[in-house]
């Protein structure tokens, strides 16, 4: 079967256009009552995440709480993001508030394990209670020419996840050209991704706009085409408000407003959400307080 | 590419769920003086009539000029004389040199203040005045100032001498911009200046007086007189001028070339245009896209390189055109002032009719009509971003030059049939090149007949490359060191 695949054609990229059009959008000047409604949709976009090797049940219990009450006038974000071990713990402190539990499972973030080792995985963590899985595509056979191997392990991800919604980590930064992340994209997206994602967060450069940008457009070919929606999460490097908004008028002007939406969009961050509070803070007051008075997650 | 079944086809919603507040550009500190006399030898001198010119977006009035007769023509063109022989062309390129790089700075330090003036008067977003025309004129004042001092090496074996007296009409699209154009390779060449601005348009003219003033460039170096076309006409017949410089319309390119015929006097057009965007089925289409939008309407499609003209190949056609479709639907339409505003005023009630006249004579041959659906605002000129599909070459809106937010479409099937459709018409200013294939790229653009080839790209200026036109968009260049050619003799 993977001999047979035949990669989809796509549209090539031009870098340089790309970039351009991706510049344009940080250039919108949002004010007021639009920045008051942007920070809490961002706040409502976010998978608040921590995936460390030093993390500990104490460390997600506190992650879960920020998530459930950030602050003052700022609204739950969309969910929690944590490794495996961890979806009890989440679990368990986010029972009864609408808030996700996202899992890194398929051996994030290498990918570097046998499919049957990655698809076990991701029932068991499905099993033990994760709402959404974020798997990592196998880079080095992207990059081998392996598509087909690659549609397939997507494929058979999505089938493992059974009610779970997937989110496919492309790794853009190892891809490297946007001719690359619009073909990973497109296979994604056919093998039945919900959700098309950046990055791990492990691997820099993470989230940039061209690239996500890249990626929207794909998912809006594929919307024209099919009629069928998919999410897209930019994860990694995104730490301000104000980088936020761009990334939101982006998605505003690049899908419209059906995307609008935290079942549609997602900020894989951590930092952002203090940022956000701060900003939120600065709108209520027309002061900036001291990030001493923000509480760690 | 698979071709979307048009029955399939799903429609993207570009509503208001997260709408952007309104963010205007404040224009307080800005001062525009209640009237301008003509600029002759560094003084504001009052004239006899004068005009008004308006704000297009609300038509309130901004200011009026003293219209110059043949009269004040004359003192300008002798300012200009006696400036040239007493400052100008003794001193040392290095000196003029000097001069020139003050007023890019000047420029660049009241970048704001010029950028809200040339939205105010034109009509154009202030995000192109802030970040297209302001930096680009800052841009040619620095670039020929570097020239200033380096003529002798700019063309070997040859000893360039300055003209004299130059004459310069420019038009109401850009400005300032195209003041710099005109004003910068003049002086740095040795020649002194009378320029004329659009009636439409005078007042970052004036601005840019008043920084001449105060660059204290010799008296008369640079004079400015404005009025309509009776001025130009004054300055184009004027027997003391060495040559004219006219950026406009065709019909005036023909008018001042026949009149000054049998004259000394040198000449450079830069005319109307008809530009093809050629976007080849290899293209990066959503790039290609943003480049088709770019060509047709920046600055509402006032720009005489503008891609009006969109030849697509047809097995791409209806995913260009959906594409298309979705894209102008995000276009912000409305007051210029606002930092997110895309499209801004027409720049006069006589443009807008024009625009409205070409429309209606496009659906009246059959062309099919679409358009974005923006709410324009109720005062002021505005023309919702408009392309037509159905449109063959025997359209006249394939041929004539209409200079508004309006795309006419065409298709082709091989690249022979694009280069002869992109050439067939009476102009030849900018054109647009789309394929990911190189040697494709480089052989069309070779085969097309226009001064401006862009690849994947489109209405990127930069001083240092050459603008001008083929066929009726008229000739000499203006940019790069080509642009220093008609201020100079080349002995």
């Amino acid at each position: 079967m993977p001999d047979k695949y035949q990669p989809p054609r796509v549209p090539a990229i031009d870098q340089i256009s790309v970039e351009e059009r991706a510049a344009s959008f940080t250039t919108r000047s949002i004010k007021k009552e639009a920045k008051l409604a942007g920070l809490k949709l961002t706040a409502r976009m976010i998978d608040l995440t921590t995936l460390e090797g030093s993390d500990t049940p104490g460390k997600v219990e506190m992650l879960c709480r920020k998530a459930r009450q950030p602050g003052a006038g700022c609204p739950p974000v969309a969910a929690v993001c944590v490794y495996p071990t961890m979806v009890p713990i989440a679990k368990r402190e986010l029972e009864g508030t609408g808030i996700k539990i996202a899992a890194v499972a398929t051996y994030f973030p290498s990918g570097q394990a046998s499919l049957s080792e990655r698809l076990d995985e991701v029932r068991r963590t499905v099993e033990i209670g994760a709402d959404e899985i974020d798997m990592v595509i196998s880079r080095g056979q992207f990059l081998a020419g392996e598509f087909g191997k690659i549609y397939d392990e997507i494929a058979a991800t999505v089938e493992a996840c059974g009610p779970a919604h997937l989110k496919v980590i492309l790794e853009t930064g190892e891809l490297q050209t946007l001719d690359n992340v619009r073909l990973a994209s497109q296979i994604a997206i056919d093998a039945g991704a919900h959700f098309i994602k950046t990055s791990t967060g492990k691997v820099s450069p993470a989230a940039t706009m061209p690239v996500t940008l890249v990626m929207l457009e794909a998912i809006r070919d594929h919307f024209v085409k099919t009629g069928k929606m998919v999410g897209m999460k930019p994860a990694g490097g995104i730490r301000t408000s104000k980088q936020a908004l761009h990334y939101l008028v982006m998605v505003k002007e690049t899908l419209g407003d059906a995307w609008l939406d935290p079942d549609w969009f997602r900020f894989g961050a951590s930092a952002l959400l203090n940022d956000v509070l701060m900003q939120l803070e600065k709108e209520r007051t027309g002061r900036y307080h001291s990030d001493r008075y923000l509480s760690m997650s | 590419m698979s071709k979307p079944e048009s029955s399939n086809v799903r429609d993207l919603l570009f509503g208001n769920l997260w709408d952007y507040s309104p963010a205007p550009e404040s224009a307080d500190h800005v001062t525009i003086k209640p009237r301008y006399g003509h600029f002759i030898n560094n003084k504001f001198v009052d004239g006899e009539n004068y005009f008004q010119t308006i704000n297009p977006a609300n038509e309130q009035v901004l200011s009026e000029l003293a219209t110059a007769d043949a009269k004040a023509v004359d003192a300008a063109v002798q300012a200009a004389r006696k400036a040239y022989d007493k400052y100008w062309r003794p001193m040392s390129g290095a000196e003029r040199a000097k001069y020139i790089y003050r007023i890019a700075r000047m420029i660049q330090e009241k970048a704001r203040e010029l950028a809200i003036v040339e939205t105010m008067d034109g009509g154009k977003p202030i995000k192109e005045s802030r970040d297209v025309d302001v930096p680009l004129a800052a841009a040619h004042f620095f670039y020929y100032a570097g020239w200033a001092d380096k003529l002798d090496y700019a063309f070997p074996g040859s000893k360039p001498t300055s003209l004299g007296v130059v004459g310069q009409i420019i038009p109401w699209n850009f400005p300032l911009l195209m003041a710099a154009w005109k004003i910068a390779p003049a002086l740095a060449a040795g020649n002194t200046v009378v320029l004329k601005p659009a009636e439409s348009t005078p007042l970052t003219c004036m601005l840019l007086a008043e920084i001449i003033q105060e660059a204290d460039l010799p008296p008369g170096v640079v004079n400015f007189v404005n009025g309509f076309g009776q001025t130009g006409a004054a300055i184009v017949n004027h027997p003391d001028i060495d040559k004219i410089a006219f950026t406009g319309s065709t019909d005036v390119g023909k008018i001042i070339q026949r009149s000054i015929a049998g004259s000394r006097k040198k000449l450079t057009l830069e005319l109307g245009g008809k530009g093809a965007n050629i976007i080849f089925d290899d293209a990066p289409i959503d790039q290609a896209v943003e480049g088709i939008v770019n060509g047709i309407y920046f600055n509402q499609g006032h720009v005489c390189c503008a891609g009006s003209r969109l030849l697509v190949q047809e097995n791409i056609a209806e995913t260009v055109i959906a594409k298309l479709k979705h894209r102008i639907a995000t276009l912000r339409v409305g007051d210029p002032l606002d930092k997110n505003t895309d499209v801004g005023a027409i720049n006069s009630r006589e443009q807008l009719n024009r625009i409205r006249e070409m429309v209606a004579v496009g659906e009246a041959e059959g062309a099919t009509k679409h358009e974005s659906r923006c709410v324009l605002p109720e005062k002021g000129f505005f023309f919702a971003p408009t392309f037509f599909t159905g449109v063959t070459p025997s359209h006249r809106i394939a041929q004539e030059e209409i200079f508004g937010p309006v795309l006419s479409v065409l298709t082709f099937r091989t690249p022979e049939e694009a280069i002869a459709k992109a050439n067939n018409t009476p102009y030849g200013l900018g054109c647009g090149v789309w394929s990911d294939k190189g040697s494709k790229l480089f052989k069309v653009a070779g085969a097309l007949q226009a001064g401006i080839v862009w690849g994947n790209t489109y209405n990127k200026f930069d001083p240092t490359s050459p603008f001008g036109g083929y066929k009726e968009s008229g000739f000499g260049r203006e940019g790069g060191v080509h642009g220093l050619l008609p201020y100079l003799e080349v002995r």
